[in-house]
């Protein structure tokens, strides 16, 4: 009866629309809190520096002196503990997984 | 014919990661096989050392890629019980539900992969696309895929919403349906069967001896399984070890069909029960002491053991994982094993070297 049990399975999707899609024609379908890139907004910071002590990667670097933020894109494990530390609210994860990088240069902001 | 030495690995169609085998063969018969591993050792026990402990359990996480929740899990509830930690009734169930859930995405995984080695690559593909709906779940209740990143020491980051429970629940029984039809397949089909039935027999008192843990050792008849420990919310939710007395690769593929089902079972259960409240405690202090702490992941017990001395940083960092356990198995049936079946025999522990090698 297993012979059927595969037939039916292998009919049933034969006929339907595949599960996978046309990606990067069709975009990915976003799923609502998905962590994915962290997006940094400058005008909350206060350049306290928690994040980049506390990062397990070790992907950002913050200048109080010179008021910058950056962050290594190849690092960052999008894990999501600088926002729950953040003080400010100037850290948040979007759903986007942004743009795949070929060189390990920083974004500074 | 004269005896001849074999490599088997560390690159292979049917390894997922690298192991290396040194088969000696006599015609198509495996006399023995001798393993050597250490090709993806990352250190990671010793960087307790860097990263503090509540930093660390994002590298516990990262031990494996397929039962990275439980990892995580064990890592907390190991500093939990140093530094006395009662976490919220809530977390523990939400623990209990994404650890099922791994279990899930896992087998599956595991079934796929099976299908593929035994070349059944239809049913692969089938099995793969029901995965793909419970990482679809994990996804929208954690915020990751396969490193779920929800857990913490003193409970857990994320908590699931109403909608989301009865959402969770609604596409449950469509994956519980598209299950039960393929699991009928791994079971009931003969092309499966000759290819799995009666080979790599391991008797009850073997796997046993051997120190087997998981469904290798539960499809050999042993009725162990580390979630009768009653850790999270499984002291709640009595949890039947599922076994099979064959011993042999057919009986362990059987026991991972079923426990696909039974931890389906155990959501619905833990999401009716699930207490109302907070979902974590603020945790202060640094841990000091030492605690073996023993989980159950998809491919067997996990065996945690942590040492801290009252400061930031552990002192030591061990941990026993369950393809560690049964490679001595995997050595013991490939003896006298035909040489086609090697890979079905090496893939049947569902080796996780990754986890092995840390």
């Amino acid at each position: 009866m297993a012979y059927f049990e595969m037939c039916r399975l292998a009919l049933k999707w034969a006929l339907t629309k595949p599960p996978t899609s046309r990606y990067p024609f069709q975009p990915r379908k976003v799923i609502p809190g998905s962590r994915g890139q962290l997006v940094f907004t400058k005008d909350n910071c206060v350049y306290c520096t928690v994040c980049a002590k506390k990062c397990p990667t070790g992907a950002l670097l913050v200048n109080r002196a010179e008021k910058k933020w950056a962050i290594d894109r190849l690092r960052c494990i999008s894990c999501g503990y600088c926002v729950d530390l953040c003080p400010k609210d100037s850290l948040a994860l979007s759903t986007s997984h942004g743009n795949a990088a070929t060189s390990r240069t920083q974004e500074f902001h | 014919m004269a005896r001849t030495v074999i490599p088997f690995g560390p690159q292979h169609p049917v390894l997922p990661e690298p192991i290396h085998l040194d088969l000696v063969v006599e015609d198509e018969r495996v006399l023995e096989a001798r393993p050597s591993i250490g090709f993806i050792h990352r250190g990671l026990e010793k960087l307790v050392e860097k990263k503090d402990y509540i930093e660390f359990t994002y590298i516990a996480e990262r031990i494996c890629g397929i039962c990275s929740f439980i990892h995580g899990q064990t890592y907390c509830q190991a500093i939990e019980a140093i530094m006395n930690i009662a976490v919220p009734p809530r977390a523990l169930y939400l623990r209990t539900v994404w650890g099922e859930l791994s279990r899930i995405h896992s087998h599956l995984l595991w079934l796929g992969l099976m299908a593929d080695a035994v070349g059944f690559e239809s049913l692969f593909m089938h099995s793969w696309r029901v995965r793909e709906q419970v990482l679809d779940i994990i996804e929208a209740t954690t915020g990751g895929r396969v490193i779920f990143g929800s857990c913490k020491i003193g409970g857990v980051r994320r908590d699931i919403d109403a909608a989301g429970i009865s959402d969770m629940l609604r596409k449950l029984e469509t994956i519980e349906q598209e299950i039960r039809r393929i699991t009928k397949v791994f079971i009931n089909d003969s092309s499966i069967k000759s290819r799995l039935c009666g080979v790599g027999v391991l008797s009850r008192e073997e796997a046993y001896d051997l120190g087997c843990v998981g469904p290798t050792l539960r499809g050999s008849g042993v009725a162990q399984d580390m979630r009768q420990l009653g850790y999270a919310a499984f002291a709640d939710l009595q949890v039947e070890p599922i076994t099979r007395t064959e011993g042999d690769s057919y009986s362990r593929c059987a026991v991972r069909c079923d426990e696909l089902l039974q931890s389906i079972d155990l959501i619905r259960k833990a999401m009716s029960k699930i207490p109302a409240g907070e979902i974590e405690i603020k945790v202060t202090g640094n841990p000091s002491g030492e605690v073996t702490m023993r989980t159950e992941q998809p491919r067997g017990e996990v065996v945690y053991c942590v040492k801290a001395n009252g400061t930031r940083n552990l002192q030591r960092f061990r941990v026993r994982t369950p393809t560690f356990a049964n490679l001595p198995a995997v050595l013991k049936v490939l003896q006298g094993c035909e040489l086609a079946d090697v890979p079905v025999l090496v893939l049947t522990i569902d080796p996780c070297i990754s986890c092995t090698e840390r």
